[in-house]
C-alpha cells in the first residue's frame, strides 16, 4: 500500500525527522488558510500516487496567501498520469543548500533491510544507480542487531557531508528506519533530504529537512498497523479493484482486450503472455485463487466485462484438489448472474476435465484443450473471427 | 533418489486441527505421505486425521521422531511455527501459509541461518517426491516418478508443466515449489545445487516469474558449474512495471525484475527458454 506523500511525511516525523511546516488541503479556500497561517513563502505540491508531479505543474511555489489559493486552484483541476488531484500540501518552503536522498528497501537478493544514502538528491534515484552507482552508498542492516550508529557515521561520510551535519544526519536516518520497522514498511524514502540555506541559526531551521516523503507498506503487515490501514486512499482505486480486493480477488487492469480469468497468480501470468505470443493483448491480470464459488467467479466476470475493451474472456483453470466440473458449474453460475454477449473461451485440465468441458460446451462457450489453442481461439473470438478445432 | 523429502520423511503437519491443515493432512495421508504427527497448542492428547496431535513440536519429535515439517498455520503465527520447527531441530521445514510480513521473514530466515534449517517456501505449493512423499497442497495424482527436477516459485504453473510432462509419460524426481514472497527459505541456486547432486534427476525444469533477481543468480550459478541440462519459463513477460502480481514478490520495482532481463540472463548460459508452459515439456522431451 502505498501512502501518499503527506501521509507519510507525518510518520516520519512521529518518528523524529524533521518535516516543513505544513498541512493538506482540499479546495483552494482551505490551502489559503494554511498559507495564511504560516505567513511564510509556501510550496503547493500535488498529492497523488505517481512520480513525476513536478514535470507535470504539480508542484508550485507561492509567495502570498493569494498565490496560494490561486496555485492550488490549478493544481486541483489537473490530471496527472490519469490520476485526478484530490488534495494538495501546502508546506512551508524550505531553503535549499544542497538537496540529498535517503532511503531504505527490502534488498531481496541480500534478506537485509538495506540503507541507502546519496549526495544526488532530488532526482530520480534509479537514475543515479544507473549513471553513477558509486554516488550511492549502502548498509545493510542486520535484523537482530538493528541500524548501529557507525552505520550511519560511515553513510554520511560516504555522501560527503560536513562534519557538523553527522549528528543530525544520523538522528534522521535512525528515525527512517524505525518509522520503517514501526510501520511494516517495503519502502522509505526521503528525497530530497535538505540540507537548509542557513545552516543552525538564521530562520531556526534545522539544519537538515525531510522536504520529500514516500512510504510503501507492505499489505501483509497491516494488520498490525490498524490506524496505518485506515490510511488506504480508495479514491486513488478503481472501482474495479476495490471491487476485486474486496472479493479477494488479485486483479490488475492492462490494456489489452482479452479479459483473463485464471486460478494461481503465476498461470496467470503465463495466460496474459500467450496471449500476446499468439499476437492478441491481455485486458487483464486476475487471478481467482482456490475454490470455484460462483459469487466470486461471477464478481471476476463482472469485473472482467465492466472493462468496454473486453471483446473476448480466456478462462483457464488448471483443476488440482479444486475439480474442473465444480469450476465449470460456478462459471455457469456466473454467468446467469452476468448475461454477456461477449464470446468466452474456457480451458479446463486436470481433475474431472471431461465432465467440466461438458458442463461448459452446453453453455455454447469455445472449448479448448491446450493453453496454447485456448489462446489463440480468444484472439481470434476478440477479432471477431472463429478458429475451428 | 530425489530431493529433501522421500519415504524416510517422518513428517509432522503444524496446524493439523484447522480446516486446510486437516484436509490437506488426508490428502497426504491418501498418497502415502508418512505422516507421523500433528502440533496444534492446546490440542495436545487429541487425534486429527487418524494421527496423534501434541501441543510442541518438540514433542512430536521426542514421541514420533518426526523430521520433517509443514505448516498450514496462520499467517500472524506462521513466523513463531517455523522458528518453534527450527529450535525442534527439524531439518527440512515447508511453509505453506501466504501473507507473512516481510520483515518477521527477514529475522526468521537469518535464524535458520544460524541454526542450519532449510525452508522452503512460504507462500508456496510445498515439495513432492513422487511415489513416496507428497509434503504440500498439490494434486497428487498429476505426477508420477522419474527423471526431471521441477523447481518453481509458483502453484497451478507448476502443476501446469507437471501435467504436461506426465501426459508426454516423462515422470519427476522431484517438484519443488519454493514460494512467491520476497524473502523465502531456499532458492533457485538452493534447489539447483540439490538437483545437480541427484543421482535420479537427469534434467531440470525451473519456472520463473517477474520480481527480484533470484533467475539471474540462477544463471550465474549455472554458468560453467552446471552439468544437467535446465529449460525454463519465465511468466510476467506482459506484466506492466510497478503492479504487483498476485504474489508479494511478483512486482518489477526500479526497473529490476523484468522477465526479459531474466530470459536474457537464462539464455547466456545455455539454458532453453520456452515461449509457454506446454513447450516446455516439448524441450525435455527432445532432451531425454
Amino acid at each position: 500500500m502505498k501512502l501518499q506523500e503527506y501521509q507519510s511525511k507525518r510518520i516520519f516525523a512521529r518518528y523524529g525527522v524533521p518535516i516543513p511546516a505544513g498541512d493538506v488541503a482540499s479546495t483552494p479556500a482551505e490551502a489559503r488558510e494554511i498559507a495564511e497561517r504560516l505567513g511564510k513563502r509556501v510550496v503547493v505540491k500535488a498529492q497523488v500516487l505517481v512520480g513525476g508531479r513536478g514535470k507535470a505543474g504539480g508542484i508550485k511555489l507561492a509567495d502570498t496567501p493569494a498565490e496560494a489559493e490561486a496555485v492550488a486552484r490549478r493544481i486541483l483541476s489537473l490530471q496527472i498520469k490519469g490520476l485526478p488531484v484530490r488534495k494538495v500540501l501546502v508546506d512551508e518552503a524550505a531553503n535549499i543548500r544542497a538537496e540529498l536522498y535517503l532511503g531504505l528497501v527490502i534488498d531481496r537478493a541480500r534478506q537485509r533491510v538495506v540503507m541507502m544514502g546519496s549526495s544526488e538528491g532530488g532526482v530520480d534515484i534509479e537514475e543515479v544507480a544507473a549513471a553513477r552507482p558509486e554516488k550511492i552508498i549502502k548498509a545493510a542492516i542486520d535484523p537482530f542487531i538493528g541500524l548501529r550508529d557507525y552505520q550511519t557515521r560511515e553513510l554520511a561520510l560516504g555522501m560527503g557531508l560536513e562534519r557538523e551535519l553527522i549528528r543530525p544526519f544520523g538522528q534522521i536516518a535512525r528515525g527512517l528506519y524505525d518509522a520503517f520497522i514501526g510501520s511494516d514498511a517495503s519502502l522509505a524514502e526521503i528525497n530530497p533530504l535538505v540540507i537548509t540555506g542557513d545552516g543552525n541559526g538564521g530562520h531556526g531551521d534545522p539544519p537538515l529537512l525531510a522536504v520529500d516523503g514516500k512510504m510503501v507498506l507492505d499489505d501483509n503487515g497491516l494488520f498490525r498497523h490498524p490506524d496505518l490501514a485506515a490510511m488506504r486512499d480508495v479514491d486513488e482505486e478503481t472501482p474495479e479493484e476495490r471491487e476485486a480486493r474486496q472479493y479477494g480477488l488479485s486483479y490488475v487492469k492492462l490494456d489489452g482486450n482479452i479479459g483473463c480469468m485464471v486460478n494461481g497468480a503465476g498461470l496467470a501470468m503465463a495466460t496474459m503472455d500467450i496471449t500476446k505470443l499468439y499476437g492478441g493483448a491481455p485486458a487483464n491480470f486476475l487471478d481467482i485463487g482456490g475454490g470455484a464459488q460462483a459469487d466470486r467467479v461471477a464478481a471476476a466476470l463482472r469485473i472482467i466485462l465492466s472493462d468496454a475493451h473486453v471483446k473476448a474472456v480466456l478462462f483457464n483453470i488448471f483443476g488440482g484438489i479444486t475439480r474442473c466440473d465444480e469450476v465449470a458449474r460456478g462459471i455457469l453460475a456466473a454467468l446467469e448472474q452476468v448475461p454477456t454477449a461477449v464470446p468466452m473461451v474456457a480451458r479446463l485440465v486436470g481433475t474431472n476435465e471431461e465432465e467440466g468441458r461438458a458442463i461448459l460446451a452446453s453453455a455454447q462457450m469455445i472449448t479448448a484443450s491446450t493453453l496454447a489453442e485456448a489462446a489463440q481461439k480468444a484472439v481470434a473470438a476478440a477479432r471477431g473471427s472463429t478458429v475451428s478445432a | 533418489m530425489s530431493i529433501l523429502v522421500n519415504k524416510n520423511t517422518r513428517l509432522v503437519v503444524q496446524g493439523i486441527t484447522g480446516r486446510e491443515g486437516l484436509f490437506h493432512t488426508e490428502q497426504m495421508i491418501e498418497y502415502g505421505t508418512p505422516v507421523v504427527a500433528g502440533v496444534t497448542p492446546g490440542k495436545g492428547g487429541e487425534w486429527a486425521a487418524g494421527v496423534p496431535v501434541f501441543d510442541t513440536v518438540k514433542e512430536a519429535v521426542e514421541a514420533r521422531g518426526a523430521n520433517t515439517s509443514v505448516i498450514f498455520v496462520p499467517a500472524r503465527f506462521a513466523p513463531d511455527a517455523i522458528l518453534e520447527a527450527a529450535d525442534a531441530g527439524i531439518q527440512v521445514i515447508v511453509c505453506i501459509t501466504e501473507g507473512i510480513p516481510t520483515l518477521d521473514m527477514i529475522g526468521v530466515k537469518a535464524y535458520l541461518d544460524q541454526v542450519g534449517a532449510r525452508l522452503i517456501g512460504p507462500n508456496c505449493p510445498g515439495i513432492i517426491t513422487p511415489g513416496e512423499a507428497k509434503v504440500g497442497i498439490m494434486p497428487g495424482h498429476i505426477h508420477r516418478p522419474g527423471p526431471v527436477g521441477v523447481v518453481s516459485r509458483s502453484g497451478t504453473l507448476t502443476y501446469e508443466v507437471v501435467y504436461a510432462l506426465t501426459q508426454r509419460g516423462i515422470g519427476q524426481s522431484t517438484a519443488v515449489g519454493i514460494g512467491g514472497d520476497p524473502i523465502i527459505g531456499t532458492t533457485f541456486v538452493d534447489a539447483l545445487k540439490l538437483f545437480e547432486e541427484d543421482p535420479q534427476t537427469e534434467q531440470i525444469v525451473l519456472i520463473g516469474e517477474i520480481g527480484g533477481t533470484d533467475e539471474e543468480r540462477a544463471a550465474d550459478y549455472l554458468a560453467g558449474r552446471m552439468v544437467k541440462p535446465v529449460t525454463a519459463f519465465i511468466a510476467g513477460q506482459t506484466a506492466p512495471p510497478g503492479k504487483r502480481m498476485g504474489h508479494a514478490g511478483a512486482i518489477i520495482s526500479g526497473g529490476t525484475g523484468t522477465a526479459e532481463e531474466k530470459i536474457k540472463a537464462l539464455q547466456a548460459v545455455n539454458v532453453k527458454v520456452a515461449r509457454h508452459p506446454e513447450e516446455i515439456a516439448e524441450i525435455v522431451a527432445s532432451q531425454m
